[in-house]
């Protein structure tokens, strides 16, 4: 039963041309309006992922519910088929329920506001938005159990509701949400902040029809989606072969002793629809890495990182969804059965986009990129200091872009749009913590002619004691090289007792208990490098040695030797060289550091952890499939 | 009996404008700028205005400078090397900056990151460590520095940065390394230390906008010390005064120090100008617009002040320094219109033909489609008209380059040119409405003033679509400036960061912090020579709810602050948060930090007045030409700007054109010369 939409005034739009000039002004006006919703969220906001690290998507859709401007493609259709009731003027709904909406946000802590936008009584469009919330209660801090197998542990799980109606604020579901979250204030406030964001789309595109008229607004937004599918038809035709292209990706473990999983996706073209099936991929997991995959939003993932690849030109809409088909196997790691637990799915999410970029990039090896920092991993350190209060800090770590055909990577930076750092300073004024190193780390990055860029050391000193969880990946497989570049370093999590003593903690592990004056290396991963790195210009690398980030013996993985002043050695250079070329032969498109067998053999010396095993097929994923 | 002096270095012309402060009278002069050593510039218009008014040079007390030097070394690239000192550990502190890609989901496919402002192998870390509450966690290891400050030496290195850790809670460390650091190096290596250029937290923000400092501060040294010596050459005892970007004036010697306060020196002294002359005008609410060739900057002005912003961005480069809050869009004249293939959309810019080529009309070479080509192709830059007095317009040229955008259009070459004009003036409507609408301000409230090479052409255009009136056109683009420049009061501003929340705060005590803020601002004026009588002092409050990031700025009298002052100032937080995002909360407020802004009196200088006329403006009528306007083709009837008198009514469609600028009048308007011969147009229903 789909959603009814209530309307005072249900006179059809009169369909009319858009001349080019007012389609060009009315594009420019929506993306203007998409970004002051960023502005606004950002500013208002108080949960500092949200605030100061921006994760929080905003998108503007048609009266149809489709995406005409923001990131990651609508989800309107979904609800609106799924939800039962009426939706009406006023009305702005609130989920954070990943089954609910088939996966458009993929974890509760994900709160999503969904505004029907309406002029004079008719439904115009939708303004929606989301963010992640610092905790929404659950077995753990932060929300994010790596031991949760169900989503029922998972903290409060929002279905579709409508948190305000005909613009009334419903007070009391607001606080039977708000009693279950650890912060409830900061809830409270970014929810407001959404809201507040949604109204600013909805006062915007009021403004549009203003200038422009409603018939011709409706009838923009409608052409705005087909330039955008004439632009990916084109884009899939010249790109893509016909035949059968496959790549794998891993998930190095599930932080309960059990991976890597795999992600295996085949591509193939059949005249002008882009087909992508997802199997062989594994099943999904007891715990909670699995990543509930909209086919709709791995659609946007494609085209946006088609249109990025071929002609970054083109603006991106839901227009070109009918261009591709996306399959996925129920029961997969990619499609769990409800209610397999959801909320650290961040890991498979990112690893998707190394897919993307194998995918497309094996059969035009001039826009192949290397693997990158594809992944958000999480720092979280909570309890109560010496005055009785609650503190929480919940973080997100950055790490090396890879090598691409652009040239390096840049080093500890972000793979997700918009995602900042938090000032070190900023954290030590409000939490019981100090930042001893905030630094790269020399040689992470995959040699290659464009190097990766260098994942990043945070060092963190406690000064209160408290629980801490980690949260990462690539400790066990190598974000990889591409066209001779190498992989990139592997990421590592030492913990430095106050008596010196050292621990190598599990890439994912929650509930460490530590001491003040406990040191954490929370070390991310680096980029893999682009390109046969005994082409790279040795002036570069002596210049990267210089400014340590590659280290002197670090040179000599590009066959470059260094005198004393950090000149280049030409002669020594042109010999190492050439007896490193010899000796590698061939140059591989792919390098990803040894197969799982040998990853896997190699573990324990190499990481100091053990090796997992090879994933259990869960009783649940069974019943699903 | 005193003279002061206005002085404006634009990118072609040098304007200066010597203010007689007794009889009120004014003169000016127009020197071409000298961009090698624009000191030069400087002073031949100097002695040229002079010499005009027939002026001994040595009884000029003031002279006040709107600069670019320190821009143009940002913009080139052309600045020091910098070497910086960070605390263990943060070396790469501007190497990881925010972390930040830009351009979206998959925007790291394209992005290549510049290197950082002081090159990483240009940065040591000192050991030492103070905590975020001030106190030292580890003492600075002096010897080690020393060592590493040596090595820097020997690098060579043209100014060095010192920033630590919290250092905005506790700067001793950093004097220290400062005392050292001079020890070390020559005396012609600046030294800029983190907690006095910018005492605020967030080590990247404060790092760079330090750096930046540096980066300029041989450059602006340079310049001020040759123009300081030739003033003195030439005049006796001469005050040297500095635009700063928020619009305030500075020592030249406060400028040598802080040069980052001044990279809008330029856009602030246009915004003053153009708010003095407004102001003459009998409008205090406006919006300005400032076209150039590539680039377009707005900025708003709220009962004759302009808005200010706590940041500074000098292309890709955004610091923390006030600044008037113009925000700049890449469109200008020389903008570019190409339609990409795939999408078949028009677009506009960002890039530009600049001025070399430039646009394809003024046949130097550009064969691309450029606005003012556009402009050129609709008839708004007739032939006749010459830029600069230097250019002649090729219209032929420009129809061919127009042609390509019509062909891959489909459409009529003058479709095409109006389709140019209509997405550049949306992209100015974008900057407009970001910072009226978006700031939660009606435009229909504002007069719209446009000024700069092109701003005149599209004002009439970006009016309409405002609703702001009357347009203004004011006479002399370049020598607005100046009256910029020269109306503009001394400005000394203190602050401190106090993060403290409402529960826990007294309003007296807040008021006693303000009051020893504004006595330590009172003693920088008093030193140059401001009564207090004719000091202004006003005091402002940064907060917000306890966990936001967002900070909103109340400004607050001194007086009775202690008793409710807090209270009245978290009144007008809540408003000013509903007004400008829709809700306020019922969450402590909490106070980040205060200023205390205290402004010597302006000069005041009235513009001159021209001669009036009656209605009839055909006494300065050229000619008349055909011109493509509203999809249609009118006759168009040209004016000469000079000769228009007070009173004059053109109506609309018309051009009037002046030596650096023309202004288009579109039909149903009319333009209206007021006694300081400003253009101002509004729609013909209102200007009966």
């Amino acid at each position: 039963m789909p959603a009814k939409i209530i309307q005072r005034n249900d006179q059809p739009f009169r369909p009319v041309e858009v001349d080019s000039i007012s389609l060009d002004i009315i594009e420019s006006a929506l993306k203007n309006a998409r970004f002051e919703m960023d502005a606004v969220l950002f500013r208002t906001a108080m949960s500092p992922g949200i605030r100061e690290q921006g994760d929080t998507f905003p998108m503007i859709a048609n009266h149809e519910g489709k995406m005409v401007v923001g990131q990651f493609g609508s989800f309107i259709y979904g609800f609106t088929s799924s939800y039962e009731g009426t939706i009406e003027e006023g009305d702005i709904i609130l989920t954070s329920d990943p089954y609910g909406v088939d996966g458009a946000i993929s974890h509760a802590n994900d709160w999503l506001v969904l505004m029907p936008m309406f002029r004079e009584g008719r439904l115009i469009g939708w303004a929606s938005m989301f963010g992640h919330m610092t905790d929404v209660g659950g077995m753990s801090p932060g929300s994010l159990p790596t031991g949760a197998t169900e989503n029922f542990q998972e903290g409060v799980v929002i279905p579709p509701v409508k948190i305000y109606r005909k613009g009334e604020l419903q007070e009391d579901v607001l606080s039977l949400i708000l009693r279950n979250c650890r912060i409830p204030q900061w809830n409270n406030s970014d929810l407001k902040s959404l809201v507040a964001a949604c109204h600013v789309a909805e006062r915007r595109c009021n403004e549009i029809c203003d200038r422009f008229g409603v018939d011709t607004f409706i009838a923009a937004m409608q052409e705005l989606l087909a330039r955008n599918y004439r632009a990916m038809d084109q884009l899939i035709r010249t790109n893509i072969p016909e035949h059968r292209q496959s790549f794998e990706d891993y998930v190095c473990d599930d932080g309960n002793g059990y991976g890597p999983y795999k992600i295996a996706c085949s591509m193939w073209r059949e005249k002008d629809r882009l087909i992508f099936d997802f199997e062989g991929t594994d099943p999904q997991s007891m715990y909670s890495i699995n990543f509930l995959l909209n086919e709709e939003m791995f659609k946007m993932f494609a085209g946006v990182f088609l249109i990025m690849v071929f002609d970054p030109q083109i603006v991106y809409n839901d227009g070109f969804y009918d261009l591709m088909e996306v399959r996925i196997p129920r029961g997969s790691l990619l499609k769990p059965v409800a209610p397999a637990a959801l909320s650290c799915r961040n890991h498979a999410l990112g690893r998707i986009f190394d897919v993307l970029g194998g995918l497309f990039g094996q059969g035009n090896p001039d826009f192949l990129n290397a693997a990158g920092f594809s992944d958000s991993p999480h720092f979280f350190f909570s309890g109560y200091d010496r005055k009785g209060e609650w503190f929480q800090v919940y973080q997100i770590g950055f790490g090396g872009i890879p090598g691409r055909p652009m040239g390096d990577g840049p080093d500890g930076h972000s793979l997700w749009p918009s995602f900042r750092n938090v000032p070190n300073e900023f954290v030590e004024s409000h939490y019981p913590l100090r930042i001893e190193v905030f630094e790269t780390i020399p040689d992470s990055g995959g040699p290659g002619v464009h190097r990766g860029g260098n994942g990043l050391r945070l060092g963190y000193r406690f000064l209160e004691p408290g629980t801490v969880s980690v949260h990462d990946d690539r400790w066990l497989t190598y974000p990889w090289g591409v066209r001779g570049g190498l992989p990139g370093g592997r990421s590592e999590k030492i913990l430095v007792r106050k008596d010196g003593s050292r621990e190598y903690l599990r890439s994912k592990q929650d509930n460490i208990r530590v001491e003040e004056g406990d040191l954490l290396y929370f070390n991310t991963w680096g980029g893999g490098g682009w390109g046969d790195p005994l082409e790279r210009d040795p002036a570069r690398v002596a210049l990267d040695v210089d400014r340590g980030l590659v280290t002197r013996e670090g040179a000599k993985r590009y066959g470059v030797v260094l005198r004393d002043d950090l000149s280049v050695d030409d002669a020594a250079t042109e010999k190492l060289r050439g007896k490193m070329a010899r000796q590698r032969g061939e140059v591989k498109l792919f390098d990803f550091g040894g197969t799982v067998d040998e990853l896997r053999a190699r573990c324990l010396e190499e990481t100091h952890i053990e090796a997992p095993q090879a994933p259990e097929l869960g009783r649940r994923a069974r019943a699903g499939t | 009996m005193a003279y002061h002096l206005g002085v404006d270095v634009g990118g072609t012309f040098t304007d200066v404008l010597l203010i007689d402060e007794d009889s009120r009278r004014t003169y000016t002069a127009k020197v071409p700028s000298t961009p090698s050593d624009s000191s030069i510039g400087v002073l031949n218009g100097i002695g040229k205005v002079c010499e005009r008014a027939g002026v001994d040079p040595t009884r000029i007390d003031y002279v006040m400078h709107g600069t670019t030097v320190a821009t143009n070394a940002v913009l080139t690239g052309k600045g020091a090397r910098v070497g910086l000192v960070t605390t263990r550990g943060f070396r790469q502190v501007l190497q990881i900056a925010r972390s930040f890609v830009p351009g979206g989901l998959g925007g790291w496919v394209i992005y290549n990151k510049s290197d950082p402002l002081a090159p990483l192998e240009l940065t040591v870390e000192a050991d030492e460590r103070m905590g975020a509450d001030g106190s030292v966690v580890e003492a600075l290891d002096e010897k080690t520095l020393r060592e590493r400050l040596e090595h820097l030496r020997e690098r060579g290195v043209g100014a060095l940065t010192i920033s630590f850790v919290n250092s905005f809670a506790n700067g001793v460390h950093e004097q220290r390394a400062k005392a050292i650091a001079r020890e070390v190096f020559p005396e012609d290596v600046p030294v800029s230390v983190s907690s006095e250029v910018i005492p605020e937290m967030q080590e990247y923000e404060r790092t760079l906008t330090t750096v930046a400092n540096s980066f300029v501060r041989p450059e602006v040294s340079r310049y001020m010390r040759n123009l300081r010596e030739e003033l003195n050459r030439r005049m006796n005892e001469v005050r040297l005064y500095i635009l700063r970007s928020d619009g305030g004036l500075a020592t030249s010697d406060a400028a040598v120090d802080l040069p980052v306060n001044h990279l809008m020196s330029g856009p602030a002294g246009g915004v003053s100008g153009a708010i003095w002359i407004s102001r003459q005008a009998g409008f205090r609410n406006l919006m300005t617009l400032d076209m150039g060739g590539t680039s377009t900057d707005v900025c708003l002005v709220q009962d004759a002040a302009a808005q200010t912003r706590r940041e500074t961005t000098v292309g890709d480069l955004t610091i923390r320094a006030s600044s008037v809050d113009v925000r700049t869009v890449g469109a200008g004249g020389g903008s570019i219109a190409h339609v990409p293939e795939l999408t078949g959309a028009l677009r506009v810019g960002p890039e530009s033909a600049g001025a070399d080529p430039g646009p394809a009309a003024y046949a130097m070479g550009g064969e691309q489609p450029t606005v003012t080509d556009a402009n050129v192709v609709l008839g708004y830059l007739p032939g006749s008209t010459r830029l600069g007095g230097e250019m002649n317009i090729d219209r032929g040229l420009a129809e061919k380059a127009v042609q390509a955008v019509a062909d891959a259009l489909g459409l009529p070459l003058q479709k095409a040119a109006a389709g140019i004009i209509d997405i550049v003036n949306e992209n100015m409507f974008g900057a407009l409405r970001l910072v009226s609408v978006e700031q939660g301000y009606d435009p229909r409230d504002f007069a719209l003033v446009a000024f700069g090479g092109a701003g005149p052409m599209h004002a009439n255009a970006l009016g309409r679509l405002m609703g702001s009136w009357p347009v203004i056109i004011p006479p002399g683009p370049g020598v607005l400036c100046a009256y910029g420049d020269a109306t503009t009061q001394l400005r000394q501003e203190a602050s401190q960061t106090f993060i403290r929340r409402f529960r826990d705060t007294a309003s007296a005590e807040v008021g006693e912090l303000l009051s020893t803020l504004a006595e330590t601002a009172s003693c920088h004026l008093d030193e140059e020579g401001v009564d207090r009588a004719d000091q202004t002092v006003t005091c402002q409050v940064d907060l917000r709810y306890h966990g936001q990031a967002l900070m909103l700025t109340i400004d607050v009298p001194l007086e009775g602050f202690a008793g409710d002052g807090l209270e009245r100032v978290g009144r007008r937080f809540d408003e000013l948060h509903e007004q400008l995002y829709t809700f306020a909360l019922d969450e402590d407020k909490e106070i980040v930090s205060l200023r205390a802004i205290v402004q010597g009196k302006a000069v005041a200088v009235e513009a001159r007045e021209i001669e009036s006329g009656g209605e009839d403006p055909s006494a300065a009528r050229l000619t008349e030409e055909t011109i493509f306007v509203d999809d249609g083709e009118h006759s168009a009837a040209i004016y000469d700007r000079a000769r228009l008198r007070a009173g004059n009514r053109i109506a609309g469609p018309a051009i009037v054109t002046e030596m650096d600028s023309t202004t288009l009048i579109l039909p149903d308007h009319v333009g209206e010369i007021d006694r300081f011969g400003n253009i101002l147009i509004r729609p013909a229903a209102a200007a009966k």
